[in-house]
């Protein structure tokens, strides 16, 4: 199952570079995967070791989640947050989350939620950096949210219910 | 999520297939309706359209015989550019057998045949005398070329389009086709069509044409943008003209 989805993924991307390199544009540049990158693994649509072993702070995880320099999950999703009304309607409302979906699916939704939707337009927040087109030189060879910040979110998350 | 394997694997694929139909099926809509009422009467009332000062600036600018040379641009297209053809700006970019040739493009070598070196893209007298010169076709039908030699460059314009750029690891289409009408933080979501510009953007209080507008939604998906002129924005600005026509011209359009 892991190994149809690897290259269900590998194969938009090798698409996407045959289209390019047959029109002479410039594609992704060679990166390397950072030192503090921590893999992870996909079972049954869920991500159930904590990213590096670490444990979340669901007030931090709050925190992040509104602030629109760092997880703006706002931009697309309504919160059950007071006095908040410039929330984006992309994605469906948060509320009710932690009943709906087991902590490590919430995970892997978070750290790269393209393994269940390839064509999601939700960042992965923790994607491996090497898979990012052209990013912004102050942002090469990072991840959006790291491995902390992407626990305290799914701690907070988790509390939804 | 106890879906069989089978069906998830299709689902992608489905859609895909439902997405490619959606985009496809989409009417152009421009830029303005998506705005709030207040922008658009800001727009319709020539006093208070802040797009207004560029188009004097353009207008002044193509009257003005610059120093040491024998004409201005009046010279030859009449001072309110009523020698100008309005169907054939409502064509641009064009090709013309070598390669592409935008607005801006036409405007420096018409500077430059008449003396007058070409200006950057991004320079104001540039973006002021292309305000001036599409402000003459308002309302004009857009009717960019997509077949002959142009096809293959949309092509590519449109592989640039549909590609993911940067941290936020969007595609342009994600945006302007997949959710239209959707608000992204409070900020409804277009069809990132071309009609309006150059445009006055109220957000950063300024004049902003079409490749600037491409390299902010680069900066915004926290991408490196594009070079100004580069062959990427050229094809990228060709495909988002060609998606807009059928749309009536509306520089200078006041955008948030
Ligand atoms: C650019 C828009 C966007 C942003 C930003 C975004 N999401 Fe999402 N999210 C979506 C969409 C759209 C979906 C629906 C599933 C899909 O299309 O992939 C989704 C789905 C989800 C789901 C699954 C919801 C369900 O009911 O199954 C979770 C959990 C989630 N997002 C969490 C987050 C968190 C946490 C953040 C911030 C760290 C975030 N999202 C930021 C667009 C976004
Ligand atoms: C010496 C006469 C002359 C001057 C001066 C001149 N142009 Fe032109 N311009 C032309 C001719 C001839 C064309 C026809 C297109 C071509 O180059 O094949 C043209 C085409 C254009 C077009 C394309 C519109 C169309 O109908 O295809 C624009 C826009 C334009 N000029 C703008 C300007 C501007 C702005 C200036 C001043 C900076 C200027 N021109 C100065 C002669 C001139
Ligand atoms: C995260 C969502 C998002 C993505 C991805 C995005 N844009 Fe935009 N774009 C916007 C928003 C928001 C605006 C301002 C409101 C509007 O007109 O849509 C905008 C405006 C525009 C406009 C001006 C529309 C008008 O009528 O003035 C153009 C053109 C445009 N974008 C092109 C692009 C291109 C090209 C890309 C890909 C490189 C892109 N956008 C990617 C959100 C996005």
């Amino acid at each position: 199952m892991r190994y149809c989805r690897i290259s269900l993924l590998s194969g938009i991307l090798l698409l996407q570079l045959a289209l390019l390199t047959g029109s002479g544009i410039a594609t992704a540049r060679e990166q390397a995967l950072p030192d503090d990158y921590c893999q992870w693994a996909v079972t049954d649509y869920a991500i159930a070791q904590p990213l590096c072993e670490l444990a979340g702070d669901a007030s931090r995880g709050m925190a992040i989640a509104l602030d629109s320099g760092r997880g703006n999950c706002l931009a697309c999703h309504q919160l059950p947050i007071p006095d908040v009304e410039a929330y984006g309607t992309i994605g469906p409302p948060l509320s009710g989350i932690g009943a709906r979906l087991t902590k490590g699916q919430i995970r892997l939704r978070v750290v790269d939620t393209r393994e269940i939707n390839p064509m999601s337009i939700m960042p992965g927040f923790y994607r491996d950096p090497r898979l990012i087109h052209r990013p912004d030189k102050r942002y090469a060879g990072r991840t959006f949210l790291n491995a902390q910040q992407v626990e305290d979110v799914i701690a907070y998350l988790v509390t939804l219910k | 999520m106890m879906l069989p394997d089978k069906r998830l694997l299709l689902l992608p694929t489905l859609l895909l297939a439902l997405l490619a139909t959606a985009t496809t099926a989409a009417e152009p809509r421009s830029g303005y309706e998506y705005i709030k009422q207040s922008t658009r009467d800001m727009q319709d009332d020539d006093f208070e359209n802040p797009g207004m000062l560029a188009l004097e600036q353009g207008r002044q600018l193509f009257n003005v015989t610059p120093a040491g040379r024998e004409k201005s641009c009046a010279a030859c297209h009449g001072s309110e550019g009523e020698d100008l053809d309005v169907t054939g700006i409502a064509r641009y970019p064009v090709h013309n057998g070598n390669g592409l040739v935008t607005l801006q493009k036409q405007i420096n070598s018409c500077r430059e045949n008449h003396g007058d070196g070409s200006l950057p893209i991004d320079h104001p007298d540039l973006i002021a005398l292309e305000t001036f010169v599409r402000n003459r076709a308002a309302g004009e039908v857009i009717n960019v070329q997509t077949d002959g030699p142009m096809a293959p460059l949309l092509e590519k314009g449109e592989q640039l389009y549909r590609l993911r750029y940067g941290l936020i690891d969007m595609s342009c289409q994600h945006c302007h086709d997949f959710y239209p009408g959707q608000r992204i933080r409070g900020q409804t979501i277009s069809q990132g069509m071309s009609n309006g510009f150059p445009a006055y953007r109220l957000d950063i209080g300024e004049m902003t044409n079409l490749h600037q507008r491409i390299q902010q939604c680069l900066s915004l998906m926290r991408a490196e943008p594009f070079e100004a002129g580069s062959e990427e924005i050229n094809l990228m600005g060709l495909y988002i003209m060609s998606r807009s026509n059928g749309l009536k011209i509306e520089t200078p359009a006041v955008r948030y």
